[in-house]
């Protein structure tokens, strides 16, 4: 069974936000609300500048507080490939994995449920790539299973230098952005 | 837990997540199918392909729509221009179709112009108030009285409509505020154009220069694609630009340079590259005119003298003019497309043409490409009638090199002093001209002296704030329009179709100006009776079928070559029949033969240099109020060097006015204080600040470049306004 993941090259993103607008329009995002967001970080003095551009979301994590301290079993991490999902109907919009998530992934929908980014798992049941991957005009973003050492997003890994989002929080995120 | 309600659990969850947590807190990892997430219905899905219209580059897309709504809008796989990828205003096309404040009826004005107050009309009482206007204004002072801004191919039909009628005066901002002096610098060159979409080969360069065009903040969405594709392959990237941008951050060598010295920085990379003997010998030979005479003449900028200008050191500027001949003729000095800067900016156009002629970068691969479009022929329609009146934008030549598009500024003139004849009637098409040109005081001087002014739109710009009649256009979405055939690296027609109707009485353009065009007794130049039959007709002339490309949306013509290398024939259509690095023409003229530098005014102390730029969500002033693009950036910054704001006193995240050199100020904007700009100039969005109190989620957010801009310098060889000549200073609140 794959485990997915997805590999960020932040050398090649502009931070255009077209990943966002992408999720929010296959996923029917309400107005307001966001799956996956862009942050910009910069170091040093004017001229000499560091740049570092990332898309973020939800990292389905290996290590999942948000599904341990969920009360009803909502949360909880797919059959296939690790995906974090949250089940709407089970959940009671109690906030508990929003507040235990340390990447501020998790929002309560306006119809009163946790909802965050689910990998497009509906899009990859059917053999096609998020809709964030799918549509990046930079081709920066890489999706596939981290547990096959031929896949594009293990081959990248092993050849580029890599990190992910807080790596001391112990969740063992499966966003790795490239450096 | 499931037998408390989600309602009633809500009510109470403040005080309980702690509860929660620690009730759940040994519970076990649970693995569930994912039947009732996010399940696709799969029942009435319709993919209809169409091409994007939330900007220019007209990017192949397949419109989604599911159960009857309009879902999303992707990219054709088969457009070259996309690649099935769409930019991020692309993809929230449907957010143009679902905006709230979108204009939903025809209006007249009932008060005063500016005040925007209207009177709902049927399309039929607008029709008769137009036309009844435009026949007073054809016996009084003849039909050439009437002119037109169009931007953007859906003011095709609208052409037609007012050719057909007798006006020669049609333009748009993209002239001579935008690609005008390019285009000119370009064409006393090399005799050709650069044109839109850019023949730029970014995806072959192996050093891109980019001199202040910030690709992956400016969204074209190929020219973005193929940046990202050089950055991978680690071709040599240099950026020029005050402020460092998204592009400067993928750079090799990040050049800050002082605004306004650009010109010296490109006559000191020439010098380098001619002294040092650099240049591409074979290919400047072959097909270069009066070499010995520039290369005499830009000898002498030499990296010293240019260090003063620029703040750029004189190794740095070696360095990269070696850095660039190390690649030549993969070489690529990007044009840039606003291009109206400072008034001199033919002159430093053609500086950006000479560099790259020096390289033998024109016909190159991984320079600029040699274009070309699929063939389709135009609709027969009969001749139009024959004008009494030249168009009135450049009159006796005043600005000799203006070619190929009219200078909208030139008709803004003209309709204020009514020389060198009175012109009357304004029809606006899909360019909110109260931003797009300099100086809003003039174009608002030029409105009070028309007897009509008519705006097409799909939102209540602020430029139909202005008008006698608003007539609403359907989004692109909901509507058919003129074939694309844009020159490209290949030849295609793309189609542009309706995925939803309209939802309430908006009309596309076509049916507008057809029923217009009737009324006013032009009803032969409207020989089809819909726009399927005009369609049919242009595409049955260039052998492609109607339904074919209705379900493709891009058809493309067999491949041809695009370099020299390739066996493209080498033409240059200037006098000398050769790339022309001395200019004849120019001399005659009086102007420099040569680019020579000239000094532009400085800021004076405790002001700054506005400068603006693009955002990638967001395109002119025309997608502010489109919910999801609204979403991504609702407002926009002001940019300001971190020791400068702390000089100041003001933090991140204040807000501020900004006071310009004649006065004017700005609505308040969020300070944005950061390292990533030089501490002489400051930095905005262009777009934002709309002043429309119809577009209500947009009034007045952030501050408008375009209302600070009351100054301009006019480019004397082609009339461009250039407009990065204006200084502002901080309006603390009190």
């Amino acid at each position: 069974m794959p485990r997915y993941g997805m590999v960020i090259d932040t050398k090649k993103c502009v931070g255009c936000n077209d990943c966002v607008v992408a999720c929010k329009t296959e996923n029917n995002i309400p107005e307001g609300y966001n799956r996956d967001w862009i942050v910009t970080e910069s170091h040093g003095k004017f001229p000499d500048i560091q740049l570092e551009i990332r898309t973020e979301r939800c990292n389905h994590c290996s290590n999942t507080p948000c599904v341990d301290c969920c009360p009803t079993g909502a949360s909880h991490i797919h059959e296939f490939g690790g995906v974090v999902l949250v089940d709407h109907e089970m959940c009671i919009g109690c906030k508990a994995c929003v507040e235990s998530c340390p990447y501020d992934a998790r929002f309560i929908h306006p119809d009163g449920y946790a909802d965050k980014c689910t990998f497009c798992i509906h899009r990859v049941e059917k053999g096609m790539k998020p809709a964030c991957v799918e549509v990046c005009p930079t081709y920066c973003m890489h999706f596939g299973d981290l547990d096959d050492p031929n896949s594009e997003v293990s081959q990248l890994l092993n050849s580029r230098k890599w990190h992910v989002n807080l790596p001391n929080a112990g969740t063992e995120p499966n966003i790795f952005y490239l450096t | 837990m499931n037998s408390i309600s989600r309602r009633r659990f809500l009510k109470i969850s403040g005080a309980t997540i702690a509860t929660a947590a620690v009730l759940t807190g040994s519970a076990k990892t649970i693995f569930k199918g994912s039947d009732k997430i996010n399940r696709e219905k799969v029942k009435g899905i319709k993919k209809i392909p169409t091409y994007c219209d939330l900007c220019f580059w007209k990017c192949g897309a397949i419109a989604y729509v599911k159960d009857g709504e309009l879902w999303k809008v992707e990219g054709n796989p088969i457009d070259p221009l996309s690649n099935g990828r769409l930019c991020p205003r692309g993809t929230g096309g449907v957010g143009a179709h679902r905006d709230p404040d979108r204009l939903k009826r025809p209006l007249i004005r009932r008060k005063e112009r500016g005040e925007e107050k209207w009177v709902e009309v049927t399309w039929n009482e607008a029709f008769d108030f137009i036309s009844e206007k435009m026949n007073k204004i054809k016996s009084t002072y003849g039909p050439e009285s009437v002119a037109l801004f169009s931007h953007g191919i859906g003011g095709n039909f609208i052409k037609h409509m007012l050719r057909a009628y007798g006006s020669p005066n049609e333009t748009a901002p993209s002239f001579a505020q935008c690609r005008g002096p390019r285009e000119v610098g370009f064409e006393l060159t090399f005799g050709d154009i650069i044109g839109s979409p850019e023949r730029t080969d970014i995806e072959n360069t192996k050093c891109l220069v980019l001199i202040g065009s910030h690709l992956g903040e400016n969204m074209h969405n190929t020219q973005v694609q193929e940046f990202s594709r050089a950055v991978e392959r680690g071709a040599s990237i240099i950026v020029v630009d005050p402020r460092f941008s998204v592009a400067a951050s993928k750079a090799k060598y990040y050049l800050p340079i002082k605004p306004g010295t650009d010109l010296a920085l490109l006559l000191a990379w020439m010098s380098v590259i001619v002294n040092e003997k650099l240049y591409n010998f074979g290919y400047i030979e072959k097909y270069g005119y009066g070499f010995d005479k520039f290369a005499q003449e830009v000898s002498i900028y030499t990296p010293e003298w240019a260090y003063v200008e620029t703040g750029i050191e004189p190794e740095i500027i070696r360095a990269t003019a070696r850095e660039m001949a190390r690649y030549k003729p993969s070489t690529l000095i990007h044009p840039g497309r606003h291009a109206t800067w400072y008034g001199d900016d033919t002159q430093r156009s053609r500086a950006i043409a000479l560099l790259n002629a020096l390289l033998g970068s024109w016909g190159s691969k991984g320079g600029f490409y040699i274009p070309y479009s699929f063939s389709v022929p135009k609709y027969p329609y009969p001749a139009y009638p024959e004008l009494k009146k030249e168009p009135l934008d450049n009159p006796g030549m005043k600005y000799p090199f203006a070619s190929g598009e009219q200078i909208s500024t030139g008709i803004r003139e003209a309709t204020i002093t009514g020389e060198p004849y009175p012109i009357k009637g304004w029809f606006v098409y899909g360019t909110n001209l109260i931003q797009a040109l300099p100086n809003r005081k003039e174009t608002i001087q030029a409105i009070q002296n028309l007897d009509l002014m008519v705006v097409v739109d799909v939102i209540p710009s602020e430029i139909a704030g202005w008008a006698d009649v608003v007539l609403p256009e359907s989004v692109y979405l909901e509507r058919y329009d003129d074939l694309n055939t844009s020159p490209f690296k290949e030849g295609f027609v793309g189609i542009r179709q309706p995925a939803i109707d309209e939802p309430d009485d908006q009309k596309p353009n076509w049916w507008i100006a057809k029923k217009l065009g009737e009324k006013l007794g032009l009803g032969a130049y409207f020989p089809w009776n819909n726009i399927e039959e005009y369609l049919e007709t242009r595409l049955k002339a260039a052998g492609i079928s109607f339904d074919e490309i209705k379900s493709t949306g891009i058809i493309k013509s067999l491949k041809q070559p695009i370099y020299f290398e390739d066996g493209v024939e080498p033409e240059f259509a200037t006098p000398s029949g050769k790339i022309e690095f001395y200019s004849d023409q120019l001399a005659e003229a009086g102007f420099d033969p040569v680019p020579r530098y000239t000094k532009h005014d400085e800021p004076p102390s405790g002001y700054f240099r506005m400068i603006y730029g693009r955002a990638p969500m967001h395109t002119f002033s025309k997608t502010q109020s489109n919910p999801l693009l609204h979403d991504l950036m609702s407002e926009n910054e002001l940019w300001v060097n971190a020791d400068v704001s702390e000089k100041w006193g003001i933090k991140n995240g204040d807000r501020v006015k900004l006071k310009n050199q004649d006065g004017v100020i700005s609505d308040p904007i969020k300070v944005k204080s950061t390292e990533r700009i030089r501490k002489d100039c400051v930095f905005l969005v262009h777009g934002f600040g709309q002043k429309s109190r119809q577009l209500h989620a947009t009034y007045k957010k952030g501050a408008s470049d375009s209302e600070l801009i009351t100054k301009y310098n006019t480019d004397p060889l082609m009339g461009g306004t250039g407009m990065n000549v204006n200084f502002v200073t901080f309006e603390m609140e009190s």
